[in-house]
């Protein structure tokens, strides 16, 4: 999450849209983002929706968590778990995904893109 | 740079390229030559191929590996002529490669009897994935089928023939017996009859004289004037050693085949080694990958420098045919010298054991195990190690009565060096090092530091043994705990979560466990609260610690759609309700499908649509079927005695009461119900958690059957007992299993695991062992009158329906990614990309 890169922000939602260390999907122009209030952690993470194994948009629906205190993402269809940090696959797969920053102001949850 | 050609890239010249390139990597010039057009695969494990299995799935190393490792491989090019003179070998396509080492790896061939008709069609051999691939596309319009061969590779391809559909398949052997030169009458004799039980014809001493048939084969014709109709045949007769180059260029063979050796894999020119089943050494072909793997290794070592020769091979095999167990270890036959045998015979259960002792009593020297080779390993390294047999030897293999210390005992007894993995040569040492230095604490992580258990893979129970006694001799806790958040077992925080009264995830994550929680612990965790108290399962924010198809109370499919089903109890339906689904069907344009648990599926209906369908079906008088949930799915029945003029009692009503009184009981895994007439079984329910079939007197009660991959038959729990009696034992049973399986553990695994097996569940849910069955009794009574509908609840409750929306900043519109092509003028969800 960092704020160094030069991003447009994007208003996604309302913070109370998104459901306690759960995740929605976000409609960005043509593109879909998985939106995720990490409650536990205080966090908010955005990916893409997609999840690279199956070509599936899902992530959204996936569980969250983490391994080794690093955040991740499983996706409902084969369980494949990616970094909520880096988008990197944890489940030995040769695949990643993209993350997006998020910043939280007036409970206006906005997107990096 | 040395230059090495290996002939043939099967498993064994696989396995040579493999090792030399760990022990010396880049230190020679590898060129490979191989017939078929794939690199090596596991020819061992072929039939899976027909059970699912990919040619990648068997592949050894993709092509791309010999590539990073500078080999050169040529598919499809067999060698055609080997000049020893000036160390050349010449292949199919006419590349001349020169040689300062030869390793010849060709294998064997199919033995094909010389049978007038053996070239008609449908006649195949089973060796490679081509063949196999030839006989998938001739099954396709085969009814009856027979395999010439009753040993083992004879039963494996009439295994693959039960895998291709052709259920009616006949086995011709031309021995007396099944299966040899490994196990004896009385073991082959037990065999016969499990094979008979799955429906396979088995013949022996038949010698098969004519295949005969137009142009392709009709029938078969025996000595003994018999004959049988068969319109597809696998010949599995045996091998013969693929030894044609040698003898074109003039080594030495033996007179029945095979490519002669001495006891370093040289041939008879000293620049020639022949490993694998082309290889003869003492006079005897060994037809196993291990003893190959075990001549690779020493042309390897000897390669480098080392000193290492073959000395036979202990040629011990353990086999799953058709999922009965047959074994055979040391010398299965000893006789004679005051040699005595201890043999056990169970025709009730289908099993046989011998075990041969010398004449003091003191060493195991072989045996037979069939219907159940759990002891195998033990008894393996007992016999190879020459353990000190106990006094009672036949304790060994009537196993543990009463006790399991000898299990232990077992492991601790083997010397260092006892060998476990004979197919990559690992110790016990070894294993016990990975586990003590490397810190391997899983079968995976030794598998990839040992290479242990990567071959045939029937050491892997005794390699988690012993990471489990070296784990516990280092003082390590060994137990089965959810995952990195929770330091407990399923059972153990069940009751924790019990006792503290806790209703959330969170709570149970704050209290009982550590960090954020994730995929592994949250579903588990959820079913307990659910099981506990039986609140809805997506409000207090449970609803994003439920798998996906628990939060949005329908199950994903392929593309991202979902599919609904409503409970259909006992599957009776009038034709409004009927009718009532096929409009929603129609509305928005569903796929519709009748379910193995008589009911009926709708799919591909978008995230958004779901309340809206629901909605409907509810008004139509449905509820949630629970597709979604490790629940009960259905209690399947037969149409019973109010129609069936067999019918003893009204299964029907029954059904319909048992679903009613379960539905919803949030469990470690799915349940599933069954319930018959009579004993003519239509609702199958011996293959569900628990069935009840009507008897003259009452219903007989099984529990803990299953179909999916590996079908067990439920276990009779009670005899002629009545209904109220039936649902008492019921709420007992369904209880102790939602409190005390593992996650993900259906009953069938729950009960093999348990101690006392089915015996024990008797004297907890009959005789109330455990004091709990009042307890149970009433958990269950508090379910029943708790009970309510999911998805009412969903969408008369706004907040929760307004998360079945794809975009949560654009609620109107559907996930535009979603496709669907058309067949038998349905629907079908788009091929994953």
């Amino acid at each position: 999450m960092t704020e160094a890169i030069s991003a447009t922000w994007f208003l996604a939602c309302n913070t109370t849209d998104v459901p306690e260390n759960g995740g929605v999907c976000i409609k960005y122009n043509d593109e879909q983002i998985a939106l995720f209030n990490f409650t536990r952690r205080n966090e908010w993470y955005a990916t893409q929706n997609e999840c690279p194994h199956r070509k599936q948009m899902a992530l959204s629906r996936g569980m969250i968590g983490s391994n080794n205190n690093e955040p991740k993402v499983a996706c409902p269809f084969h369980k494949k778990t990616f970094s909520l940090q880096t988008g990197e696959c944890l489940s030995g797969d040769e695949c990643s995904i993209k993350t997006y920053p998020v910043k939280i102001e007036d409970g206006k949850v906005f997107i990096g893109v | 740079m040395m230059q090495i050609v290996v002939i043939g890239n099967g498993m064994v010249g696989y396995k040579f390229c493999e090792k030399l390139i760990a022990k010396a990597p880049h230190q020679f010039q590898i060129t490979v030559f191989g017939e078929e057009i794939r690199p090596a695969y596991d020819r061992v494990h072929l039939s899976e191929f027909f059970a699912g299995k990919s040619a990648d799935d068997l592949s050894m190393a993709p092509a791309s590996w010999y590539e990073e490792n500078g080999i050169k491989l040529h598919l499809g090019d067999p060698v055609q002529t080997i000049d020893r003179t000036n160390k050349k070998v010449i292949s199919f396509h006419g590349i001349i490669t020169h040689y300062d080492v030869l390793v010849i790896a060709t294998g064997s061939a199919a033995f094909v009897p010389s049978i007038p008709g053996v070239e008609k069609k449908g006649v195949f051999i089973y060796r490679t994935i081509e063949d196999l691939e030839l006989m998938a596309e001739w099954a396709k319009k085969s009814k009856k089928g027979a395999v010439i061969g009753g040993g083992l590779l004879g039963l494996e391809a009439a295994k693959a023939m039960l895998d291709l559909g052709i259920n009616d398949t006949h086995v011709i052997e031309f021995a007396p017996r099944l299966m040899p030169r490994q196990i004896d009458a009385a073991g082959s004799a037990i065999l016969t009859s499990k094979l008979e039980a799955l429906g396979l014809s088995i013949h022996t001493s038949k010698n098969t004289i004519e295949i005969a048939g137009d142009d392709a084969i009709q029938s078969m014709k025996f000595s003994d004037g018999s004959h049988i109709d068969a319109d597809m045949l696998v010949i599995s007769a045996g091998i013969k050693p693929r030894d044609e180059l040698a003898i074109q260029c003039g080594l030495t063979t033996g007179e029945r085949g095979g490519i002669l050796v001495n006891e370093t894999m040289q041939t008879s020119d000293e620049s020639i080694y022949a490993i694998g089943e082309c290889a003869l050494y003492n006079s005897m072909i060994y037809g196993l990958v291990a003893p190959g793997y075990e001549m690779a290794d020493i042309v390897v070592t000897n390669l480098l420098g080392g000193n290492k020769a073959f000395l036979g091979f202990d040629m011990s095999t353990k086999l799953k045919l058709i999922g009965i167990d047959v074994a055979s270890f040391g010398n299965p036959f000893a006789e004679g010298d005051g040699i005595r045998s201890i043999t056990i015979e169970d025709r009730n259960k289908g099993i046989y054991k011998r075990i041969n002792i010398s004449s003091n009593g003191k060493t195991l020297l072989g045996g037979v195990l069939v219907g159940d080779a759990d002891q195998y390993n033990a008894l393996l390294q007992t016999c190879k190690n020459n353990i000190v047999l106990p006094p009672n030897p036949e304790d060994i293999i009537l196993g543990a009565r009463g006790s399991d210390a000898d299990q232990g005992a077992g492991i601790t007894a083997l010397p260092d060096d006892a060998l476990i993995c004979s197919c990559e040569s690992v110790s016990k040492i070894d294993i016990c090092n990975a586990v003590s230095e490397a810190g391997c604490e899983t079968v995976d992580a030794i598998k990839k530091c040992t290479k242990a258990g990567t071959g045939c893979g029937g050491c892997i129970p005794m390699v988690k043994d012993l990471m489990l006694y070296t784990m516990k001799a280092q003082g390590k806790i060994v137990r089965t705990v959810l995952c990195e958040h929770f330091n407990y077992s399923r059972q153990e925080l069940f009751d924790l979560v019990k006792i503290k009264k806790i209703k959330t995830y969170d709570e149970v994550l704050s209290e009982l466990g550590t960090g954020d929680g994730c995929e592994l612990c949250k579903p588990p965790v959820a079913s307990i609260l659910a099981s506990l108290w039986n609140e809805n399962i997506l409000k207090k924010g449970n609803d994003t610690a439920q798998d996906s198809n628990d939060r949005f109370l329908a199950n994903i499919q392929k593309g991202g759609t979902y599919s609904v089903v409503p409970r259909i109890p006992g599957g009776e339906i009038t034709p409004e309700k009927l009718i009532a689904i096929g409009e929603v069907a129609k509305k928005y344009q569903l796929y519709t499908k009748i379910t193995g648990g008589q009911r009926i599926d709708l799919f591909g209906a978008h995230l958004s649509d779901l309340p809206n369908i629901w909605q409907e079906l509810i008004d139509a008088g449905f509820e949630s079927g629970h597709a979604y949930g490790k629940s009960l799915r259905t209690v399947k029945s037969c149409v019973g005695s109010t129609w069936c003029r067999f019918g003893l009692h009204d299964s029907v009503s029954f059904a319909i009461q048992i679903e009613e009184r379960y539905r919803g009981l949030r469990s470690p895994h799915k349940l599933k119900g069954g319930v018959s007439g009579c004993i003519r079984e239509c609702a199958e329910a011996q293959s569900k958690d628990f069935g009840i079939i009507a008897t003259e007197k009452g219903w007989n009660l099984y529990v803990c059957g299953n179909g999916g991959s590996k079908p067990q038959h439920a276990l009779l729990l009670a005899t002629d007992i009545d209904e109220e009696t039936c649902v008492k034992y019921l709420d007992r049973f369904l209880m102790f299993y939602v409190k005390t399986a593992d996650p993900l553990t259906r009953t069938a695994t729950w009960l093999n695991k348990m101690e006392g097996g089915i015996a024990y569940l008797k004297a907890v849910v009959i005789e109330d062992a455990l004091g709990m069955n009042a307890t149970w009794e009433a958990d269950m009574d508090n379910h029943v009158n708790t009970y309510e509908c999911e998805w009412k609840a969903a969408i008369e409750t706004p907040e929760l329906r307004k998360r079945f929306n794809h975009f949560v900043n654009a609620p109107a519109e559907k996930d535009p990614s979603i496709q669907f092509d058309e067949m038998r003028t349905q629907k079908k969800a788009k091929d994953w990309k």
